[in-house]
């Protein structure tokens, strides 16, 4: 067992987690004050559902064995038979071409945080107006049938697009066209927020967003290096290319908002970065600076243009999560198909495709499923009122922010002190 | 006694107290208010969506004057506001019937 390699991916890991509660401020600070806490929620809440079902039964059916190319088996549930002298092939070889060996439940670890994460990502287009309840839901069977499956597929030996050869350094299919393509068939099931293309929907605070995409920026040198799996030139180059990339997504970004809209707008640098970073996961193992460049420039004028396809098609995407995660998936996913330093040419650009529209069309149907049978069962969405209210109040009996009391006042927040509460009860039963 | 009321542009707080104090008031009350006049409001753009935002933030100025010094101080906030652009405000004022000091119950111009 390589103890560098080993302790690299713990520190991925960790890395990884931070991108959770990132994201969740990315988007928080996207919607309007009163559901800003759902926003936050929506994200956080899969680092509790996911981390478990993952040690339960995720990792087995994602990683353990295969079952028909399509899936893995049982073997691996509640991660029995893995102890601390379990190991699992890095990517980095040694002198004679043999694979290095890192600690299992360092890979656990690791590809726990993805399967949080991706789930998360979907919230975004759900802005404002589902059920807390019914997002749990959600949130479990969604990881269940379309991640652990398509993590198969992609990443585990045995899995069929792993064994065609199709390129996915650290997710661009299995993370974000499976998240892009998830938010789209769950918004079409959940439908448009009340006031959609009417009333104004202005991010209520660009610093939280700028906030979470810095550490969004900050995690994904770990997801992204870190799913080499191991330390070597080419976890250097990951991340070297992945900062390249994300500056020129910021930079396709705002030329083209700025020639278009006329300014260079913060939601658009950090958009991006998004869109750079998401652009580069599955390609910057693969290519040289200048393919990054190109990459990155490329994500940011094209998801840019693509986040306003929302209001000429219809459907209400709330926070981009198609025009962003989707577009920027098959962006990079395609591009490393020609730009690939070692395999690039139109048959790597064939399997690559395969990859993206396989996947695509799977986790549409599975989404759409999940989502209509939520929807006719215990309801996908809040009530019209509770959504004209804010979800804040009505999902969660939380405000985020008090300004009612900033000038120290009671009267007008009407604030029932706790210790007040409990003198009045215990007059009750005296 | 007036109540004379002025909407302004926030930025021009600073000038005004200045003003007011060179003149000798010594109290006001201000509030931060938003609002429309000629100006209309202005548009932003978010991820490509336009918005019209009409209300802007304004700055509402309340002064109470004795009649004898009411023109003469709506002179001084006017002078003080002015930035020769669209949306400088309004000031108004409207007769007051009684005022009271809350420490001391003096009534009338003795309560300024």
């Amino acid at each position: 067992m390589n103890g560098t390699d080993t302790g690299f991916v713990l520190i991925s890991a960790a890395l990884v987690m931070v991108m959770t509660p990132g994201l969740a401020l990315f988007y928080g600070g996207m919607v309007r004050a009163k559901s800003v806490l759902n926003m936050l929620m929506m994200s956080f809440i899969s680092l509790g559902i996911v981390s478990i079902l993952w040690v339960l039964f995720g990792y087995s059916l994602a990683f353990s064995g295969d079952v028909g190319h399509f899936i893995g088996n049982f073997d691996a549930i509640g991660l029995k038979g893995i102890d601390f002298t379990s190991t699992v092939d890095s990517f980095v070889t040694n002198a004679k071409g043999e694979p290095h060996k890192i600690a299992a439940f360092s890979f656990i670890l690791f590809q726990m945080l993805f399967a949080v994460i991706t789930p998360a990502l979907m919230s975004g287009a759900l802005a404002d107006r589902v059920k807390f309840s019914a997002w749990m839901v959600f949130v479990a069977l969604w990881v269940t049938l379309a991640y652990f499956p398509v993590a198969h597929w992609v990443w585990a030996p045995g899995g069929w697009l792993f064994d065609m050869g199709v390129i996915d350094f650290a997710g661009g299919t299995a993370v974000h066209i499976n998240a892009g393509i998830g938010a789209l068939a769950a918004v079409l099931v959940v439908g448009k927020r009340i006031g959609f293309k009417k009333d104004p929907m202005r991010p209520h605070s660009l610093p939280l967003v700028l906030i979470g995409t810095a550490l969004l920026w900050f995690g994904w040198f770990g997801f992204n290096a870190g799913s080499w799996l191991g330390v070597d030139g080419t976890t250097a180059r990951m991340a070297l290319n992945t900062q390249i990339a994300t500056a020129a997504a910021i930079i396709g970004w705002l030329i083209y908002e700025r020639i278009r809209h006329g300014a260079f707008t913060t939601l658009g640098a950090c958009s991006g970065a998004v869109a750079g970073l998401v652009a580069i996961t599955p390609s910057g193992g693969h290519v040289n600076a200048f393919g990054a460049i190109l990459i990155g420039v490329v994500a940011g004028v094209v998801c840019s243009w693509a986040v306003s396809l929302k209001y000429k098609l219809g459907y209400d995407d709330s926070l981009d999560v198609v025009g962003v995660h989707l577009v920027g998936g098959v962006i990079g996913t395609l591009m490393v198909g020609f730009l690939a330093t070692e395999a690039g040419g139109w048959d790597q650009f064939g399997k690559q495709a395969t990859g993206a529209f396989s996947v695509m069309g799977y986790t549409f149907v599975v989404t759409w499923i999940i989502a209509f049978a939520i929807q006719k069962t215990i309801g996908f969405r809040a009530s019209e009122e509770d959504e004209v209210t804010g979800v804040d109040q009505t999902q969660h009996a939380e405000t985020a922010y008090d300004f009612s009391s900033a000038a120290g006042s009671h009267i007008s927040s009407g604030v029932t002190s706790p210790v007040a509460a409990a003198t009045q009860s215990k007059k009750v039963e005296a | 006694m007036k109540l004379i009321t002025a909407v302004v542009k926030p930025h021009r707080l600073d000038e005004i107290k200045e003003a007011l104090q060179a003149f000798g008031v010594h109290g006001l009350t201000v509030t931060e208010a938003s609002g429309y006049g000629r100006q209309r409001g202005h548009t932003e753009v978010y991820r490509g969506a336009e918005y019209t935002v009409d209300l802007v933030p304004k700055i509402r100025i309340e002064v109470l004057a004795e009649d004898d010094d009411a023109e003469q101080l709506i002179d001084v906030i006017v002078k003080a506001a002015r930035t020769g652009k669209i949306g400088d405000g309004k000031v108004w004022s409207l007769p007051v019937e009684t005022a009271v000091r809350v420490r001391t119950g003096e009534r009338g111009p003795d309560a300024l």
